[in-house]
């Protein structure tokens, strides 16, 4: 018998498939069983592919009820706009922007000029300026969540720079 | 208003800069925003006016600003306005009536301030020729000046924030504005765009974001604002810009050589037209200044005394600008109609240069 799917070798796989309710015997060569093989394995793996769709509407829900806690600026409205509210939009957007300056700009690193009143002090002093104006800001708004959330970053940066 | 600009001896607009042949001007811009206060478009006129009145306090403080021109965009007439972009001290975006929108110019007009643009401070700082150096170090300072009065939306991660996420980390943008005409004529200019598109510099025409190169201007400036430092970031423009330069001087050469004649009698028609037109447009008279421009530089033309003699390169930049449409009206202190204004335009155009 020959191969099925090539017609060239001898069939030395048989297989019973179960396609429409009905039984499907194929005989095919051991080269051919391989590339089958290969593309059975392809095939995604169903509750695989739910949690992963799932998790991309997460996303998109997310990035649609996505606020700045300073301004009230929408991430939606950044995508139609292009611009951004305030300076603190990147902090709550980080996320989102941060793959978008890398793909402008090539990096996510500032290397130029510091401002004169964050001069002297260390980058991770500035650093933990801005964390405390963003607690204190998240504070005041009576954003426990994000209040919370930064408390911890703080507590790992202090952590990972002693 | 600004009756004093026309005449403005001090201006860097008649001053002749460094290789300034090819390269027209060079301009370097920085964007900073107030720490706590949303960026212009979402700040309420109240913020926008906060932003405003911030700057009016600070700017008598900066010894470059002293005797320095300061207002309120909204108190000015549409011509007024325009007469600003002519001069390339506001931006298109600048002449949109928004509250809180205001505008500092130095006496020389070398260093400017938009406040409340697309962020709250757009300070610039302009030189003749191929200068860029020179612009850094003054605004530089200009902006450390600033900075001792008021703080900064700054990220130790990503710099100086600002609305629009292309304008990030150093916030700077620099361009030099060059005049290119002999890449139009060998049509190698498309070639050179396409590059300097594919290493990341933008090109615009004379007038910056969305506008067509009048008058064979192109202003070349850097893309990427984050991750390099603003003297890396000028570097790399200066060497870009030379490069173009030389492609330019090139294809002068390859005119010179091969096209001789057909080069003298462009450069000729274009001062024959310039002498004795009744009626021109800007963008006629753009085009065949830029052709006499090039004659000049080639040598071509040398006999002419151009108006009062010796600088005619000097004279035919000063045309490009006052030539304008609110520049010529400005001149003649009314306001004119497109007809009349092509009719003066001519008549300038004639009398300075010797038609």
């Amino acid at each position: 018998m020959l191969c099925d799917i090539c017609h060239k070798n001898i069939a030395t796989v048989h297989l019973t498939e179960i396609v429409n309710s009905k039984i499907a015997e194929t005989h095919i060569c051991q080269v051919c069983a391989q590339a089958k093989a290969g593309q059975i394995a392809q095939q995604p793996n169903v509750s695989d592919f739910l949690s992963g769709l799932l998790s991309a509407n997460i996303a998109k829900k997310e990035e649609q009820s996505l606020k700045c806690p300073a301004c009230g600026f929408n991430y939606s409205d950044f995508k139609k706009k292009g611009r951004l509210g305030c300076g603190r939009c990147y902090s709550a957007f980080k996320r989102q922007l941060l793959p978008l300056l890398k793909k402008i700009h090539g990096t996510i690193r500032h290397t130029g000029k510091v401002p004169l009143d964050a001069v002297g002090s260390s980058v991770q002093e500035v650093k933990l300026k801005d964390f405390e104006k963003q607690l204190q800001r998240a504070v005041e708004l009576e954003e426990y969540e994000d209040a919370a959330r930064i408390r911890d970053e703080i507590k790992k940066f202090q952590g990972g720079h002693k | 208003m600004f009756d004093n600009f026309i005449s403005n001896k001090d201006s860097w607009l008649s001053q002749k800069g460094p290789e300034s042949e090819i390269v027209f001007s060079s301009r370097i811009r920085l964007a900073r925003n107030i720490a706590d206060i949303p960026f212009p478009s979402r700040a309420n006129p109240g913020q926008r006016e906060k932003v405003f009145k911030a700057m009016q306090e600070v700017y008598p403080h900066i010894k470059r600003f002293k005797n320095s021109f300061f207002v309120n965009m909204g108190e000015l007439t549409d011509l007024d306005s325009q007469f600003l972009l002519e001069r390339h001290l506001i931006s298109q975006e600048h002449l949109t009536k928004q509250s809180g929108r205001g505008i500092i110019v130095s006496p020389d007009e070398e260093i400017s301030i938009m406040i409340n643009e697309e962020d709250h401070l757009r300070m610039q700082a302009i030189a003749s020729g191929f200068d860029l150096k020179k612009c850094w170090e003054v605004l530089d300072n200009i902006d450390n000046d600033i900075s001792r009065k008021m703080s900064f939306s700054f990220s130790p991660d990503i710099g100086y924030l600002t609305a629009c996420p292309t304008n990030v980390g150093t916030a700077l943008r620099a361009s030099c504005m060059l005049h290119l005409p002999a890449l139009i004529l060998t049509k190698r200019i498309n070639k050179i765009l396409e590059l300097l598109a594919r290493i990341s510099f933008t090109t615009r025409g004379l007038f910056g974001e969305g506008t067509q190169a009048l008058g064979d201007f192109f202003q070349i400036s850097n893309q990427v604002s984050l991750g390099l430092s603003e003297e890396e970031l000028i570097d790399n423009l200066i060497s870009v810009v030379n490069q173009v330069k030389s492609h330019e001087l090139d294809s002068r050469n390859t005119l010179v050589k091969k096209y001789k004649t057909n080069l003298e009698d462009n450069v000729w028609r274009a001062l024959g037209i310039l002498r004795n037109a009744r009626l021109i447009n800007s963008k006629e008279a753009f085009s065949h200044l830029s052709i006499l421009s090039l004659g000049l530089d080639l040598g071509i033309i040398k006999e002419i005394d151009l108006s009062k003699g010796k600088a005619g390169q000097k004279l035919i930049r000063n045309l490009f600008i006052m030539i304008q449409p609110a520049h010529l009206q400005k001149i003649e202190g009314r306001v004119l109609r497109e007809k009349e204004r092509d009719n003066i335009r001519a008549a300038i155009l004639r009398e300075s240069l010797g038609g």
